[in-house]
């Protein structure tokens, strides 16, 4: 019954996918689902660390922005072929995590959070002082677009495949993962870390791991998002965009993979559909982090569920836990 | 005697950077102490307190009075903001509690946006403007206000904790909030306490160096973040961690700056942090975790 | 396994002095004494969740003092805690799975790939997971939520997951507190049934009658010292054990 389950949601997702291409005309709507796709990549990587792990990285939009300006830096100023580049940027990006990882993810709580949040206020300091390198605050140009076998991805339209198709492989290894012995042990950790270590779990290999991966999957979106725009800028990658991940990821919902499509699309789309909301961007941000949070702690779609399944369970006669 | 002269101008403004630094890594120290927990929103009431300073003079030219009831008002928010979202709060995890307090602090500076638009204002400094001539270097008469402001707070807040029986209350409640609440003592009632005082002491810093730096909406935030960075370089059980994190970073900054480059600045900060974090977590002071 | 002369101070307080114990093969040993006594100190040492500043602690014949917690995990020692450590947001089978982790071996990418012998282990895990739940009595459990479980089984549940790290010897700390007499029951016939499957245990607990029963040789400690060593007899009879209970009548137990 699970597997007609798991074929059931990629049938959908492959459907829904194809209609859309199929039947949408206009540039707009896809440059927009594809912000969206991009947004969702980063915020499945940024839910594996936070949500199902439970280390808290404040400073995720640096490893978006390195993946962007490797493979912006390497095709734009150095004609390096874009695949090639995208590798690249899994490299410096997977090796900055990995280097940063080490040390930081030694603390816990808010040690950690400073520690990333740091990490990523440096990153993008660099990226806007280096100026011969990344161009400056005033960003990169000239990036060119991806191509197929020749065939180049330079519009919206021609794009949106791609991208998509790539957020399916990531979400359908993300849920393989989740539900393995490496997502099991994470999961595990979260919730308590000396019963995973009294269990053999090496704890800190494991948030390495993980942390190491989800920096993979920002570079990934980084790298698209470069050859998407054909140019990049250091303001799309600091503080701010960190935050605005983790809202996505809080409201979407913690440790949920589905519910990262959920919020990355609503937070996507929501502040383009409503002009007017640009002024109360920020505050409405701010908004929807505090009280999602003091309500419902897991994130909106896991919290809801959550409410769902005690309440189940409360009739069957099962302790609800306080 | 030109390297002595930039040094020496470099620490005054590093030290006057440091002063600032210090009050809001004290804020951040002070609820940290009672409750445990970490205010992200501490960097915003700097820039509600110079902001409001800001508005209040416009209205009624008298610096005392502005500076008076900017800090009344943003103590107020404070403790609004300690009964709003950080009371109902069913799971006090780090993580829940970080993403809380950012939340916080983001929805305030976008209240701020809305409220006094992008533009920066200027406060008028405390007293004259005339440079005063130290030797080779100039310093303002607003330094000294920084300086001394900062030193007199440092104080009175040594003599609350360690003197005043409400000062130990809260101690107490840092050290053990149950064995505190079974004595009598309303732990609740210091938990808004703190947050009252960590405000009132963000506000003052925020007006203390708005005729320096000027007044924006979004100069809590850095502010903030150092400050953090600057209470955890010092160590954040104790006040004089703080304190000395504060002048630390300030100093450290200010010769950055004037000896590599000034682009660079608001990274010294973070890398002092990831220094402090990495090898020496309890900070110079070393407080307690 | 063997401890010797293990020491462990904090700060000014010295939790545990020269503690020298044996705890034979295919025994029940358990160790007792009033609190405070430095007996969840004794059993964070051993797993390696504490490193003693002094002694040694011997296991099948290596030196296991001061190794990190997992280390000791796959050298085949496995615990419960006093505070049960369950994963609350994962199911009851889904707990015991992480179990068998330093069973198999399928790591991240082969997690997120899912080979085909990625998906063979994880059946594998899936049904010797169940296998334990069923020994402990929770096959019936198995999808709900491990956070629902009323205390005595969540402990029944550690111990069922604990089992499936497949370890020779086993530490249970203080596995009665907060159970009824018909849970205190269950699991002592728990115990015992370990014992005949050939574990070593380890067991620190208050429960006097349970410890009684089902221990070999008893330890106690008073203040971080051991001031006794021997089979249940003798301790009930110890002048020094019974001063260290001041208060506590089990002897009519």
């Amino acid at each position: 019954m699970r597997l007609s389950r798991f074929l059931n949601r990629w049938v959908l997702y492959a459907l829904a996918v194809l209609g859309l291409a199929l039947f949408l005309r206009d540039e707009y709507s896809f440059t927009l689902l594809n912000f969206i796709g991009i947004h969702a990549l980063l915020v499945v990587g940024l839910n594996l660390l936070l949500g199902y792990a439970g280390q808290i990285s404040l400073g995720h939009a640096a490893f978006f922005g390195l993946g962007a300006y490797t493979s912006g830096i390497l095709t734009a100023t150095y004609g390096v072929n874009p695949w090639l580049a995208m590798a690249a940027g899994l490299g410096v990006s997977g090796g900055a995590a990995f280097l940063i990882g080490i040390p930081a993810l030694k603390l816990r709580g808010y040690y950690l959070a400073m520690a990333t949040l740091g990490f990523g206020i440096i990153v993008y300091i660099f990226l806007n002082e280096a100026h011969d390198l990344t161009g400056g605050p005033s960003g990169l140009s000239g990036i060119p677009s991806l191509s197929l076998a020749g065939f180049p991805l330079n519009t919206p339209h021609r794009l949106y495949l791609l991208i998509w198709i790539i957020l399916g492989l990531i979400l359908a290894l993300s849920a393989n993962l989740v539900n393995s012995r490496t997502g099991r042990a994470i999961r595990a950790l979260h919730d308590s870390e000396a019963g995973a270590e009294s269990l053999g779990v090496d704890t800190f290999r494991m948030k390495l791991k993980i942390f190491v991966w989800s920096a993979l999957y920002a570079s990934l979106a980084g790298s698209l998002y470069a050859h998407s725009l054909n140019f990049i800028a250091p303001g799309s990658f600091g503080f701010m965009f960190s935050i605005k991940l983790v809202t996505m990821v809080v409201l979407g919902g913690m440790a949920s993979i589905w519910g990262s499509l959920l919020g990355a699309g609503v937070l996507t789309v929501l502040p383009e559909m409503l002009t007017v909301f640009h002024d109360f961007e920020v505050v409405i941000f701010g908004a929807i982090l505090m009280v999602v949070m003091i309500f419902l702690p897991r994130g909106l779609v896991r919290g809801i569920l959550d409410l769902y399944e005690f309440r189940r369970y409360k009739k069957k006669g099962g302790h609800i836990p306080v | 005697m030109e390297i002595f002269a930039d040094l020496l101008q470099y620490l005054i403004s590093g030290l006057t950077n440091g002063a600032i630094y210090a009050l809001i890594a004290l804020g951040f120290g002070i609820i940290y102490n009672t409750t445990t927990i970490i205010n992200f929103a501490q960097g915003e009431m700097v820039m509600l307190g110079a902001l409001a300073a800001i508005s209040i003079y416009s209205l009624t030219p008298s610096l005392p009075l502005a500076f008076l009831g900017a800090v009344v008002l943003v103590t107020l928010v404070g403790l609004v903001f300690e009964r709003l979202a950080l009371r109902p709060v069913k799971d006090p995890s780090p993580i829940t509690l970080i993403i809380i307090t950012v939340g916080g602090a983001v929805f305030i500076k976008g209240v701020a946006m809305l409220l006094w638009g992008k533009e920066a204002f200027n406060l008028p400094p405390f007293s004259s403007n005339a440079p005063i001539h130290l030797g080779p270097a100039t310093i303002l008469p607003q330094n000294l206000w920084v300086l001394g402001i900062t030193a007199v707070s440092v104080a009175a807040l040594e003599a609350f904790f360690r003197l005043t029986l409400v000062g130990k209350a809260m101690r107490a409640c840092a050290y053990n909030t149950r064995a505190a609440r079974l004595v009598g003592i309303a732990a609740g009632r210091m938990v808004q306490l703190s947050f009252g005082v960590s405000a009132a002491l963000g506000a003052a810093a925020g007006i203390l160096i708005a005729p320096l730096t000027l007044g924006v909406y979004d100069m809590g935030t850095m502010l903030g973040l150092k400050g953090f960075s600057a209470a955890i370089i010092g160590g954040l059980g104790s006040l004089s961690g703080g304190v000395l994190g504060g002048l630390v970073l300030g100093v450290a900054e200010a010769l950055a700056t004037g000896f590599i480059s000034s682009g660079y600045r608001d990274a010294v900060a973070f890398l002092l942090l990831l220094l402090v974090l990495f090898l020496r977590p309890q900070g110079l002071v070393g407080g307690r975790k | 396994m063997e401890l010797q002369r293990v020491s462990l101070a904090f700060g000014g307080l010295q939790a545990v002095e020269q503690v020298s114990f044996e705890v034979a093969k295919g025994a029940i040993k358990a160790v007792i004494g009033p609190n405070g006594a430095g007996k969840t100190t004794l059993f964070n040492l051993v797993t390696g969740f504490l490193a003693p500043q002094q002694g040694r602690i011997i296991f099948q014949g290596e030196e296991i003092q001061g190794r990190p917690a997992h280390r000791i995990a796959w050298q085949g020692i496995a615990r419960t805690f006093q505070l049960v450590q369950l994963f609350d947001h994962m199911t009851v089978l889904e707990n015991v799975m992480v179990g068998r982790h330093r069973l198999s071996r399928s790591g991240l990418l082969a997690g997120a790939l899912q080979f085909p012998w990625t998906r063979t282990e994880e059946k594998g895990i899936r049904a010797e997971a169940m296998e334990f739940l069923e020994f402990v009595g929770l096959a019936n459990r198995a999808q709900q939520p491990a956070a629902i479980l009323p205390l005595g089984l969540k402990r029944m549940l550690e111990i069922a997951r604990a089992l499936a790290s497949a370890p020779t010897l086993l530490l249970l700390d203080e596995p009665a507190s907060g159970l009824d007499a018909v849970e205190t029951e269950r699991l002592k016939d728990l115990i015992l049934a370990l014992k005949d499957r050939g574990l070593t245990l380890l067991l620190v607990e208050h429960d006097m009658g349970l410890t009684m029963e089902v221990a070999d040789e008893i330890a106690v400690l008073n203040y971080g010292k051991l001031i006794a060593d021997g089979p249940p007899r003798a301790i009930q009879k110890n002048p020094e054990v019974i001063a260290a209970y001041l208060g506590t009548d089990w002897q009519s137990q």
